[in-house]
């Protein structure tokens, strides 16, 4: 029998789509049988969103290395474009999988787009310079998006910054997005199978990303600027590539965001500031540039405050003190040396013999 | 014709004239060696030399070609690699894909092809990978190739980084104090290498040292330079016994 030979990278990047499997399959069999309470069936969407978001901005903060804290502004712009697209082809295009997946297709190429705009002034920067001013485009992206009126009637598309009334729209017209309201009605195309479907996707285009001549460019720039510059790698050029992807895939979450919801609306809650600095927990406490932990902490940071309901007002406090916990525990020099003093007595011995078995 | 040329080549910051009317002429396949007190702007030569600093006067002539005043990546493109006086390897990236990353632009597949792993990536990659061991395997960093960069002994990063360089298939090798930190044993075996290198590649080398040792083992020729002005210029014997030049590292 042919031996497979894998290499130590495409071992990793099994792993991780065997985790997501795993978590998938495990929800998935939990949800048939209707042993999830309603409240966490209610998670299952956004879960998968946060998740893709986490493996996203990884590719930003662990890959690039640079830090960006506008993250939720490209899930708003991917979420509002295709809320926008599904609501305006309700009618015309009636198969719901057809329509969602032009969806998609819209609400990542906006963002992208938006990410390739921000880019281009954000990136000349470095460091903590950087980090505020992507808060401040993300903040700008929400507040804009509050303050939009966007109405269709026979004539066209009406679009205004003032009110609903100044539309000027005929008695037939509807409005689409009515400023701080949102957008109502948006059909729900979201599921749990097509979160999961999404997940696999972004995992597949990061990872082999990651792993290839662009990839090795990108992380050579986070490495070393210099460096990269004197062997002839295009700083700019990588660098833009790896944020507008980044932000492109943060638009997918935002549409599966969207899609999940009846009424979307720009609240600090879900496309604030807020919402990008938990997107940033999710990269930190996973590990930095480790996809597979952005993967594992999104589920877990987000099912643990749902789990510690129960607990009513101390919820929050057990919820900070397990963060810190992990903190400590992934970080700390102490815990490192003791995770490699652990690795070293009992897991690699094991593996060593195994191979020196099979090597017989 | 000179393999790099330079013609009065100056810069200042401020009021400093850190390098002042600068004339080196480098033939092919030539060991060339850049000495000079601490401070005397051997390093800011390399910096104006590949495109990190714009010169504030003269001209930079590459086989012939002008340079003057183009980007890093483009002068790279035209020919000329370097390594740095302070290691700058790519810390987190194996031993292999630091020489990867070199070959970067001699190597191409699209993105899109990265991303749906189309054929065309695993040939070129296998190409890549090929070509980065006969690299490693030059510098007897083959064993290491899954090595992270930053956990390689000080003496192999070194190693590597030239490595790197030449990874982008120069015309000109600019080594900024190789010697740097190595013990006597390291830098007969660098001294060999670079020998090695310049005989392999038919490769032309500047490096600037401080060890004497090295300089007159390897350098065909010298340029000596003090307070950014060059002192002396010539073959590594004379250069080294010129009174100016034992005044200028030891004093009156």
């Amino acid at each position: 029998m042919k031996k497979f030979n894998l290499s130590k990278t495409t071992k990793d990047n099994l792993w991780t789509y065997g985790i997501v499997l795993v978590i998938a399959l495990i929800t998935g069999i939990l949800l048939l049988t209707g042993n999830l309470s309603s409240l966490m069936e209610g998670l299952l969407v956004p879960i998968c969103s946060y998740v893709i978001l986490a493996v996203s901005l990884n590719l930003t903060v662990g890959i690039l290395g640079e830090l960006s804290l506008g993250h939720a502004g490209f899930m708003c712009v991917g979420a509002f474009t295709s809320a926008f697209f599904s609501k305006l082809t309700e009618n015309v295009i009636t198969v719901d999988i057809v329509r969602f997946i032009l969806a998609i297709i819209i609400g990542a190429a906006f963002a992208g787009l938006m990410g390739i705009l921000i880019g281009m002034p954000v990136l000349r920067l470095k460091g903590d310079y950087l980090a505020i001013v992507t808060l401040a485009f993300g903040e700008i992206i929400k507040n804009v998006i509050n303050v939009l009126y966007i109405g269709i009637d026979s004539k066209g598309i009406h679009f205004s910054m003032k009110d609903s009334m100044a539309l000027g729209l005929e008695p037939d017209g509807k409005i689409i997005i009515k400023g701080a309201q949102g957008i109502t009605g948006t059909p729900k195309d979201s599921s749990f199978l097509i979160g999961v479907i999404l997940i696999f996707i972004t995992l597949f285009i990061v990872l082999n990303l990651i792993h290839s001549r662009d990839g090795r460019a990108i992380m050579a720039i986070r490495d070393n600027l210099i460096a990269a510059e004197s062997v002839g790698i295009n700083i700019t050029k990588y660098k833009m590539m790896a944020f507008s992807i980044s932000a492109a895939l943060a638009g997918v979450a935002g549409v599966l965001y969207a899609h999940n919801l009846n009424s979307l609306m720009a609240t600090p809650k879900n496309f604030g500031y807020n919402m990008s600095i938990m997107i940033l927990v999710y990269v930190v406490l996973g590990g930095i540039g480790n996809i597979k932990g952005s993967v594992i902490a999104a589920v877990v940071l987000t099912v643990l405050p749902e789990v510690l309901r129960g607990m009513n007002n101390y919820r929050m406090l057990i919820y900070a003190i397990v963060l810190i916990v992990i903190m400590l525990f992934s970080w700390s020099p102490k815990c490192l040396e003791w995770r490699e003093v652990f690795m070293e007595k009992y897991i690699r011995p094991r593996f060593a013999k195994k191979t020196s078995e099979e090597g017989k | 014709m000179a393999l790099l040329e330079t013609k009065n080549l100056s810069i200042s910051f401020g009021g400093l004239r850190a390098v002042d009317g600068f004339n080196i002429k480098i033939e092919q396949g030539q060991l060339y060696g850049l000495i000079g007190p601490n401070g005397a702007g051997k390093t800011t030569i390399f910096n104006l030399l590949t495109g990190v600093y714009r010169p504030s006067e003269g001209k930079i002539f590459l086989d012939g070609e002008d340079i003057t005043g183009k980007k890093t990546i483009d002068i790279n493109k035209a020919g000329v690699a370097r390594t740095f006086q302070n290691i700058r390897l790519f810390k987190k990236l194996s031993v292999k894909d630091n020489v990867k990353v070199g070959l970067h632009n001699s190597y191409h597949y699209s993105t899109l092809c990265g991303i749906f792993r189309l054929p065309h990536y695993y040939k070129v990659e296998a190409q890549m990978n090929e070509r980065a061991m006969e690299l490693l395997k030059v510098f007897d960093l083959d064993g290491d190739a899954e090595t992270t960069a930053e956990n390689l002994p000080y003496g192999k990063q070194r190693k590597l980084e030239i490595a790197r360089a030449l990874a982008t298939n120069p015309k000109l090798l600019l080594l900024d104090e190789p010697a740097a930190g190595m013990n006597p044993n390291e830098t007969i075996e660098l001294m060999n290498t670079i020998r090695f290198v310049r005989d392999k590649f038919q490769m032309t080398i500047l490096l600037i040292e401080h060890d004497m040792k090295l300089v007159s083992g390897i350098c065909e020729e010298l340029t000596v330079l003090n307070f950014g002005k060059v002192l002396t210029q010539g073959k590594t014997g004379e250069v080294l016994n010129n009174p100016e030049v034992i005044k200028a590292y030891l004093g009156e």
